[in-house]
């Protein structure tokens, strides 16, 4: 194929993405997201995991080393299977504190910390360098092996110009969509739909090579299986270390890499989307190692020895003359290399404008002249941060002369961002976690990964002398790169790994443990670690006083960084919540806070956090403050706790004021009812004394009339007289200065009293009487006129109210734990059990007076009698009739007098 | 210090949601293990094994663990059907 073909082809691809790119950026400025927002769209973004190094390289890979270049996909098919335990929470991190890359996920998370900040770009830059010349080679070469075959037509460039081409022409494409905006949130549709794309592409262009050299040049699965057996690689070496140490390798660097970050964490939208690539993501990596073994197989099989296995993919169509296959590899191993390079440069660029230059800029102008439009900083130094990141990684590539070394560059930056691992963990999980140890153990691991394998991996005498490499650096034999500490037995990858993993948390854990973290730290630690917790913005709460600040001087400020529209949006909005008009809200701590988390997504969370201290004063909050933030939920709780408690207090209280104020008011019936009733009772008699003696008076009377008129006044004046005993007796019991008369006395002699007594009660009726003579035959020492009285009371009143035909009375006496109960029970109606509460009130009477012929006050008598003898008198519900029960000490204890 | 309160039993739908998390917690740990699996299949001095027979189980595994994700990915889409989550935590013990 001519070269020029080539380049006609590459470039028509390039700008059919940019196409992509524009009408993806268009509807997601109209808002219209729809599939853009797509789960698909999502898991295929995450594919610029599989960079060049995968698309040509795992086929290398494998020729080299069997089945093992399967750690490097099995390792994140097993993170995102698993993403309930990290990604998830990754995921709502960066949407609730706007992260805008990795290095800003643990600057804020460690008190939002600019030197952090600038830890992790470094080491992120560096990292990525390498990696990026990788891409650039891979094009290049791929390049070669087309022009290589096909000599005639335009000459192809060199290899550099190539790169330098490639190079530019990414740049370009990067800062035209990767820096077009500065968003509140730092997303990129145009450029995710475009690296969708391009992910269909490589793996379509994967999967039909795998199936032409399954099904085209082998005989199906079954051949290719025979093949597999009677080729070089039929057995294949597992190093268990290599084995499990690249599984982890490749797991935490999904994690940790700045690109996987950007796509997985910074575009995405909710956890919805990261539920659908929990199991999509691992299949397209699947799809993607589904061919590697037979591809690889069939190269060394078909291709003449010596040739690269990196390059099989595109070398082994073009060999057998199917151009268009070839082509559509070479446009997948383009897609690779392109996506990879264009979100690396993004993310990386937002590091370093957002982490080095800007703090740099703050602090060179602390007095920022008010009228410059700070998005242009912003922007221009995103855009130059691509340039530079391209061009250092051009002239990493140019130094190194593409040499078999960068080969082995994808491990070696996987282990370099491995680095940031358990700071990201550690922030995530547990909150002691501070700010200088995760500085610590960043610089740790970084100089160990620095020393014992990035430097080693050039090779001897290009930086480290061969000196160093074999007795160690000082001729310290423990020093040595690839063996520290005298452990010769690791492969040198994983013996990085392990040492500058081990050192890296050991660092970390110690100086976390040793240091206390500032107030900022403890509640970003909070936010972080509790995020799923945490009410919407209650962290938000955290942070900042009430300042002196006024609202029109953020309002500037956010001008100049959000744009004006954005900005005057939010303000607008956030006075609404106020419940203010304009355009000017309060300058409240919430207010405070969504301000910096809204800045935070444009300039990351250090930077927005520094602004806003410059205008409001250094952040004010303190330990206590952020104690008395934390107590006042659980204060509140308590709080309503208690009132809970004591508002069931109240309802009981409530309930029995409600209950003496219903039976005050019947008492006070009762009492205006007795009143009458008692002069009604007094003047029946007084009536009939009166007019019989007015009668008696007149003279001229038989004797006979005189002694019948005599007797009737007789009776009326007992009846008085009677009613007057009560009254005083009730009177004198109730100021407790009753005499009492105590003496021994039998139960039995007692009952019969009073049976006897009350006979004359309705003599007309006759009862059936039940008793246990024998367990009557108690001995009591108590007033016996007193406590026949309430008997008789109790026994007068069932032969009054009992009106059942065959009526019984039953008397039960009990001795228990020094106490006698007396029951006296009879078969009637009994009494309602509205009032119970009401009979034994003075005046008390339940049925109209005619049939009780008293003034109410027998049980009332009876009452105070029973209180008098240091017992009580109750009524006993549920006895099948009325029913007292009568209870009194065995002996009297006259000291309780 | 954050004392919340504390929902000692769960409607059944919420309960099943909780088991879900569970299993999709040890997923990955089982699927780790089975890919790790084959480092035990062969003596250690005699480590060259069979590239076909070991890219079939180890594809095998792959599938496997895609297909129960995809079974859990829906169900652990749902949010629960009370305010998310009100309080699963009943002290917390990384209180400072």
């Amino acid at each position: 194929m001519p070269f020029s073909l080539l380049v006609l082809a590459c470039l028509a691809y390039v700008v059919f993405l940019f196409a992509v790119a524009f009408v993806a950026e268009r509807r997601a400025k109209m808002g219209w997201f729809g599939f853009l927002r797509s789960p698909a769209i999502y898991t295929l973004s995450l594919s610029i995991y599989c960079t060049a190094w995968t698309f040509y390289g795992a086929v290398g890979y494998a020729a080299r080393s069997g089945l093992e270049f399967l750690t490097i996909y099995l390792g994140p098919s097993l993170v995102f299977v698993g993403w309930w335990w990290v990604l998830r929470k990754l995921v709502r991190i960066g949407r609730e504190h706007r992260v805008t890359s990795i290095a800003d996920l643990i600057s804020s998370r460690y008190g939002k910390s600019t030197f952090l900040g600038v830890i992790v770009t470094v080491m992120a830059v560096v990292a990525a360098t390498p990696y990026i010349a990788l891409q650039l080679q891979s094009v290049v070469l791929s390049f070669g092996a087309f022009a290589s075959a096909t000599p005639e037509g335009m000459a192809p460039p060199d290899a550099a110009q190539t790169a330098i081409w490639v190079a530019a022409g990414l740049a370009l494409f990067t800062i035209l969509f990767g820096t077009r905006n500065l968003d509140a949130k730092e997303q990129h549709h145009g450029i995710v739909t475009a690296i969708a794309v391009e992910a269909v592409v490589k793996l379509a262009a994967l999967i039909a090579v795998g199936a032409w050299v399954v099904w085209g040049l082998a005989d199906g699965v079954g051949d290719m299986m025979s093949r597999i057996d009677a080729s070089p690689l039929a057995a294949w070496d597992l190093k268990p270390g290599r084995w499990t140490g690249l599984i982890f390798l490749a797991g935490a660097a999904v994690i940790c890499l700045p690109r996987m970050f950007q796509v997985m964490v910074v575009e995405a939208a909710d956890e919805r989307q990261m539920a659908r690539a929990s199991w999509a993501f691992p299949a397209y990596l699947m799809g993607m190692s589904l061919f590697i073994v037979p591809i690889a197989v069939m190269g060394l099989e078909r291709m003449p020895a010596g040739s690269n296995p990196d390059l099989f993919v595109l070398s082994l169509p073009l060999a057998q003359g199917q151009e268009g296959l070839a082509m559509l590899a070479f446009l997948g191993g383009f897609s690779s290399a392109t996506s990879m390079v264009i979100v690396e440069a993004i993310a990386l660029a937002t590091m370093v404008s957002n982490h080095v230059v800007l703090p740099l800029w703050l602090r060179l102008r602390p007095a920022m002249d008010v009228s410059r439009d700070l998005r242009r900083v912003v922007l221009l130094s995103r855009r130059l941060g691509i340039v530079g990141v391209l061009a250092l990684s051009y002239a990493y590539y140019r130094a190194s002369g593409g040499s078999a070394a960068l080969a082995a560059m994808g491990l070696v930056a996987f282990v370099g961002v491995v680095q940031f691992l358990p700071a990201i963990l550690g922030g995530l999980f547990w909150r002691g976690a501070t700010r200088s140890g995760a500085a610590a153990g960043l610089l740790v691991g970084f100089a160990v990964w620095i020393y014992a394998l990035f430097l080693p991996s050039f090779g001897p005498d290009v930086i480290l002398p061969r000196t160093v490499l074999e007795d160690g650096a000082f001729g310290i034999g423990w020093l040595r790169p690839q063996a520290l500490f005298g452990v010769t037995r690791l492969d040198p990858l994983i013996h990085a790994v392990f040492w500058s993993m081990l050192l890296n948390i050991a660092a970390f854990f110690t100086v976390s443990v040793l240091t206390f973290p500032n107030p900022v730290e403890r509640a970003q630690g909070e936010a972080f670690v509790n995020v799923f917790d945490a009410a919407d913005g209650s962290a938000g709460r955290l942070g900042w006083r009430k300042g002196s600040v006024g609202a029109e001087e953020l309002l500037v400020m956010a001008q100049r960084i959000l744009g004006e529209d954005a900005a005057l949006d939010h303000f607008r909005a956030a006075a609404m919540g106020q419940g203010k008009d304009g355009y000017l809200p309060d300058p409240t701590p919430e207010f405070l806070s969504g301000f910096e988390s809204r800045l935070a997504g444009s300039v990351g969370a250090a930077t927005s956090h520094a602004m806003v201290s410059q205008l409001v004063g250094r952040s004010a909050v303190s330990v206590e403050d952020l104690m008395a933030v934390a107590n006042e939920s659980a204060q509140i709780m308590e709080y309503s706790a208690r009132l809970e408690g004591q508002q069931g207090e109240l309802a009981r209280t409530a309930g029995a004021l409600r209950e003496a104020n219903a039976k005050l008011q019947e008492l006070s019936r009762q009492k205006d009812s007795f009143l009458s009733q008692i002069s009604h009772e007094l003047r029946t008699p007084m009536t009939s004394i009166r007019a019989f003696s007015e009668i008696l008076a007149e003279g001229d009377l038989s004797p006979g009339i005189v002694a019948k008129y005599g007797g009737i006044i007789h009776d009326e004046a007992r009846r008085l007289t009677r009613l007057l005993d009560d009254l005083l007796d009730l009177s004198v019991l109730e100021n407790g200065a009753v005499q009492l008369n105590v003496a021994l006395t039998s139960i039995r002699e007692i009952v019969d009293r009073a049976l006897l007594a009350a006979a004359s009660t309705r003599p007309e009726r006759v009862f059936t009487l039940h008793r246990d003579l024998v367990a009557e035959q108690i001995f009591v020492q108590t007033d016996a006129d007193r406590l026949t009285q309430v008997l008789i009371n109790l026994i007068s009143n069932a032969r009054k109210y009992c009106d059942a035909p065959a009526p019984e009375l039953r008397i039960v006496v009990r001795q228990r734990a020094g106490r006698i109960t007396v029951d006296v029970i009879d078969n009637g109606p009994g009494i309602a059990q509205g009032a119970q509460g009401l009979i034994f009130e003075k005046f008390a009477r339940l049925s109209d007076q005619s049939r009780a012929g008293g003034a109410g006050l027998g049980l009332a008598i009876c009452r105070e009698v029973m209180l008098a003898l240091g017992g009580s008198v109750r009524y006993l519900p549920g006895q099948g009739g009325a029913a007292f029960r009568v209870t009194l000490p065995l002996r009297l204890a006259l000291a309780a007098q | 210090m954050a004392r919340r309160l504390r929902i000692p039993f769960l409607p059944r739908r919420d309960y099943r949601l909780r088991r879900l998390h569970d299993a999709a917690r040890l997923l990955p740990l089982f699927g780790l293990f089975l890919i790790v699996l084959p480092i035990l299949w062969s003596a250690p001095d005699d480590v060259a094994r069979r590239t076909a027979s070991d890219g079939l189980y180890l594809f095998g595994v792959w599938i496997g663990l895609i297909l129960v994700a995809a079974l859990f990915a829906r169900g652990l889409a749902t949010p629960p059907s009370e305010p998310p989550e009100p309080s699963v935590v009943t002290e917390d013990p990384n209180a400072l």
